[in-house]
């Protein structure tokens, strides 16, 4: 956004302190308008002044327009699963963060037969992957037009358009194109793609159906006009693909390409190309190759990109070598950087357990936390979950660290008060921890088992070691 | 006086425009509530009437702002109200009811654009540091390994040319290790056998060096004394011609040792001693380095202050010079903590070009850590919940590759690795980004018509 310091917008805000926005003080909500986690429009009394008087209104807008966030933020889509692209601030994450995750789509196209296009469908509709806490999910699904018929195009367009999940439609052809808008253009769909050579018939799509578009050439100088045009003549909503080139210097330039778009937007403030990024790793299927090169090298563009800027991606394969790593990476370059990913230490009852039932121990980092106990949870394990405060490390690190220690368990042990709950004394740690057995035994009395090194392994584990042979 | 079947007042017709974002409109200033009549028979109503249709019903169609505007200044025009801005030649006859086809102007021609790179220039550089010597100078390798020398982000060729492409080191261990099935099977025939799998890395799978572990020192496995395990380090030593990187076993109290008596045995050959951290005797490792001609690795976890602090001590109380210090900030699995470490890396290669002369050095990956990750080792999610996983030979390699790839981009002059299949595709992916790999295809549209 335009402004750097919480002051330039506090002078526009009504400065009463009313707290209705949920914060304290005006000064405390533009601190947080500034870092994203507060909107504008949450000020109420600045939006019902806005409405009768012409000068809250220019106040109000003016605020709009310098928090706006440097790249434009676009919606594809409608309703619970519209997904939103592009509203980046920064080019590296801890600079403060990246806000909307690349959006995953994966491919169909109109001459794949029925049955083989639903089950595509279905399988990116139901896709999901746990992760820290909850699901990872897969964001919609492109539609390429292979038959050049509109009419085919706009029949499986709006079958597809029945999974309810956002959808971008490919075909370079205005009438297809107009065919499926006819269709669905009530579903907000992404358009791909306005060239040097459709460009025309493109924006009147874009503008009659009122759609978001994407425009494509790997000449920036001609990118960057079909953007300004498309601008100028009333799209909003714009996408720039800088065409990805699938191996060799190609593909380096690529890398070039989409790192001067976004620097050029956010560093040289260049407006006219400060719109969400389009890269295409469907394209690693024209590299001659057998099927698997093909995938990883598809991995390995999804990968590239997912951390050097791209918005928004077209995926081919639906196999878990190449969704489940992308998609992984997508967690972690989006993850807030500014949010420690720790749990509260303490105890942690695991389908309600008796006192017969083992004592494990975790550290408090999330991903360690939440892995064991939907591990434990999922394996209908009963039993105690103690959940040590390693300071959000995790176990391996936290242990060579020196932040996971036997006094640090005598604590947890003590403060959960876990002796009165249980009828034993055995304590399970994970095998990341078995250095520290004897030194947690020396320190807290309690017989210490070591664990396997992944809690995905703890059914197994207890079969052989739960009871424990005295 | 004649009035409209429906009155309309300015203000509304103000409001609606806004709704469009006519930003324009901020200098018009309007007192009061105005309404507009028509009176007398100056205007003719079948010309306003179309007009007054078009207005009231502004929500379907005018939503561009130049549209909106062209509306209101014909409007004005025909009213005869003054507008602020400029004021086009007056509409003479009335517009008519405008189709979508036609409301849409659509431009003739592409404004022409030029886009202009922003440039960016560092004042800083990152040293190069040489690992391995040859007989010229004093050593027995084959070839040396030049890391670092950048002065822009890791492959930014379009700000500065990278002197030095990352170099992938391949692991052995003195002892045979647990591995991931899908690593282990490439290995199975060496496990025992340290200087037949460092010959193997390097034949087999084209690894640039190797690095040897030297695990079972570890007091708490076999405790093998630092003057036998060196002869592992002279064995490795006879049976590649590669600059090579020695590793202790993380025992704080014996790595010292360890890594010295390597050093001694490996005098000249300008190796890695791997490593020194903060919690040890730091100064032992560099004070063997130092004597023997070696560089050192300066370990840290996940921190860049404390990376900050150990490479100060190095350079300060142990007087390292500074074409002797490499950098390993900790790698952290892809799912499992890459983001911190991709992160700090960043953070620390940032530094470094902007001028932070503690933080400027070469940085390395355990990226065989990668494999601590279950979703690269583990047959099925242990969750019902989950997309099943697929199998399991192509998700292992492929979470070393993505997690490698990741921390090249952050700026990663050294991988340490093991899975063949990785090693390659990262060689792949330097050489691609480096510019030296000359594949291309013949059409990069035709995915969008391909029927497969």
């Amino acid at each position: 956004m335009k402004v750097k310091s919480p002051l330039e917008v506090y002078n526009l805000l009504p400065r009463t302190n009313c707290k209705e926005c949920g914060y304290d003080t005006c000064m405390s909500f533009a601190a947080h308008i500034l870092d994203r986690s507060a909107k504008v429009i949450q000020c109420k009394p600045l939006v019902e002044q806005s409405e009768k008087d012409p000068k809250a209104k220019s106040k109000l807008e003016k605020l709009l327009d310098i928090t706006a966030p440097e790249i434009a933020e676009i919606v594809i889509g409608s309703g619970d699963s519209a997904v939103k692209v592009g509203g980046e601030e920064v080019l590296h994450r801890h600079e403060l963060t990246f806000f909307n995750p690349t959006a995953f789509f994966y491919d169909v196209w109109d001459t794949l037969d029925e049955k083989k296009i639903e089950e595509r469908c279905e399988w990116v509709a139901k896709y999901r992957k746990f992760y820290v806490g909850k699901y990872l999910t897969l964001d919609g699904i492109a539609v390429r037009c292979t038959s050049n018929d509109p009419s085919k195009f706009g029949n499986v367009v709006k079958k597809v358009a029945s999974y309810g999940k956002p959808m971008v439609l490919v075909t370079l052809n205005p009438d297809c194109m107009k065919a499926a808008l006819e269709e669905v253009a009530d579903k907000k769909p992404l358009i791909y793609a306005a060239t040097e050579e459709n460009w025309r018939e493109f924006l009147r799509l874009a503008l009659e159906y009122k759609v978001p578009v994407v425009v494509r050439s790997s000449d920036l100088d001609k990118l960057k006009s079909l953007a300004v045009t498309f601008k100028q003549a009333g799209v909003k909503e714009i996408v720039l693909d800088p065409v990805t080139e699938p191996v060799g210097e190609g593909l380096k330039r690529t890398f070039e390409r989409v790192i001067q778009i976004r620097r050029t937007a956010i560093e040289g403030g260049d407006k006219d190309v400060a719109y969400p990024i389009m890269v295409t790793p469907i394209s690693a299927h024209l590299i001659n190759a057998d099927d698997v090169t093909k995938e990883y090298w598809e991995a390995v563009i999804g990968g590239m990109f997912v951390v050097k800027y791209a918005d928004i991606m077209i995926f081919h394969t639906l196999k878990q070598h190449v969704v489940m790593p992308t998609l992984t990476l997508r967690a972690n370059i989006y993850t807030d950087p500014r949010t420690p990913v720790q749990v509260e230490p303490g105890l942690r009852p695991i389908n309600d357990p008796k006192p017969e039932d083992p004592v494990f121990l975790t550290t408090n980092f999330a991903l360690t936390y939440y892995t064991v106990e939907s591990d434990l949870t999922s394996a209908k394990i009963r039993g105690w979950l103690l959940v040590l405060n390693t300071e959000g490390i995790c176990v391996e690190a936290s242990v060579a660290g020196g932040k996971f220690t036997a006094s640090g368990v005598k604590q947890l042990i003590e403060q959960t008060k876990i002796a009165e709950k249980v009828n034993h004394k055995y304590l399970v740690i994970p095998g990341l921890a078995a250095r520290l057995q004897g030194a947690i035994e020396d320190e807290t009395g309690w017989k210490v088992l070591v664990g396997p090194i992944d809690s995905g392994r703890i059914k197994g584990w207890l079969e052989k070691n739960w009871p424990p042979k005295k | 006086m004649i009035k409209l079947a429906k009155r309309f007042t300015l203000q509304e017709f103000l409001e609606t425009l806004k709704k469009y974002n006519v930003e324009e409109l901020e200098g018009v200033k309007i007192e009061g509530d105005l309404e507009i009549e028509f009176e007398g028979s100056s205007i003719d109503l079948s010309a306003v009437a179309p007009l007054y249709a078009i207005i009231s019903d502004l929500s379907n169609f005018l939503y561009h702002a130049n549209m909106a505007l062209s509306y209101m200044q014909r409007l004005s025009s025909v009213l005869g109200i003054p507008m602020p801005f400029a004021v086009q030649p007056a509409v003479s006859a009335a517009p008519p009811a405008p189709k979508v086809e036609e409301k849409l102007k659509l431009p003739e021609k592409l404004l022409e654009a030029k886009f202009t790179p922003y440039k960016v220039e560092y004042p800083g550089k990152v040293e190069e540091v040489v690992l391995g010597a040859t007989r010229a100078d004093g050593g027995t390798r084959d070839y040396t390994i030049k890391l670092g020398g950048e002065k822009s982000l890791a492959f930014y060729m379009f700000d500065s040319p990278q002197p030095n492409l990352p170099a992938i080191a391949i692991d052995v261990f003195d002892r045979p290790p647990a591995l991931a099935k899908a690593v282990k099977m490439h290995y199975e025939d060496v496990l025992t056998n340290p200087a037949e799998w460092a010959r193997k890395c390097v034949k087999k799978f084209g690894a640039d060096l190797v690095t040897i572990h030297l695990v079972s020192t570890d007091p708490l496995l076999e405790n093998t004394p630092a003057r036998e395990a060196a002869k592992v380090v002279e064995e490795v030593l006879q049976a590649v011609k590669c600059p090579i990187i020695v590793g202790g076993s993380g025992n704080k109290e014996k790595d010292p040792e360890v890594l010295e008596k390597a050093a001694e045995v490996a005098e000249g050959e300008r190796i890695l001693l791997a490593s020194a951290t903060l919690d040890m005797d730091w100064e032992r490792i560099a004070n063997a380095a130092k004597k023997y001609g070696h560089v050192v690795l300066s370990w840290t976890q996940m921190d860049i202050n404390n990376q900050k602090t150990l490479n100060r001590y190095l350079l300060k109380r142990a007087n390292m010079p500074r074409n002797s210090i490499v950098m390993d900030p900790t790698t952290a699995a892809l799912g499992y903590g890459l983001d911190y470490a991709f992160t700090n890396m960043e953070r620390i290669r940032l530094s470094a070009l902007k001028g932070d002369e503690d933080l400027n050095f070469p940085i390395s990956s355990g990226t065989t850590n990668a494999w601590g990750a279950r979703e690269s080792w583990m047959s099925e999610s242990p969750l019902e919940g989950d997309t099943p996983w697929g199998p399991r030979e192509l998700r292992g390699p492929i979470w070393e590759i993505i997690t490698g790839l990741t921390l090249s981009l952050a700026g990663v002059d050294l991988f340490m690795m093991m899975h063949p299949t990785a090693v390659a595709t990262l060689k792949e992916i330097f050489n691609t980004l480096g510019g030296k790999n000359t594949a291309k295809i013949d059409d990069p549209n035709a995915w969008l018509k391909m029927e497969v």
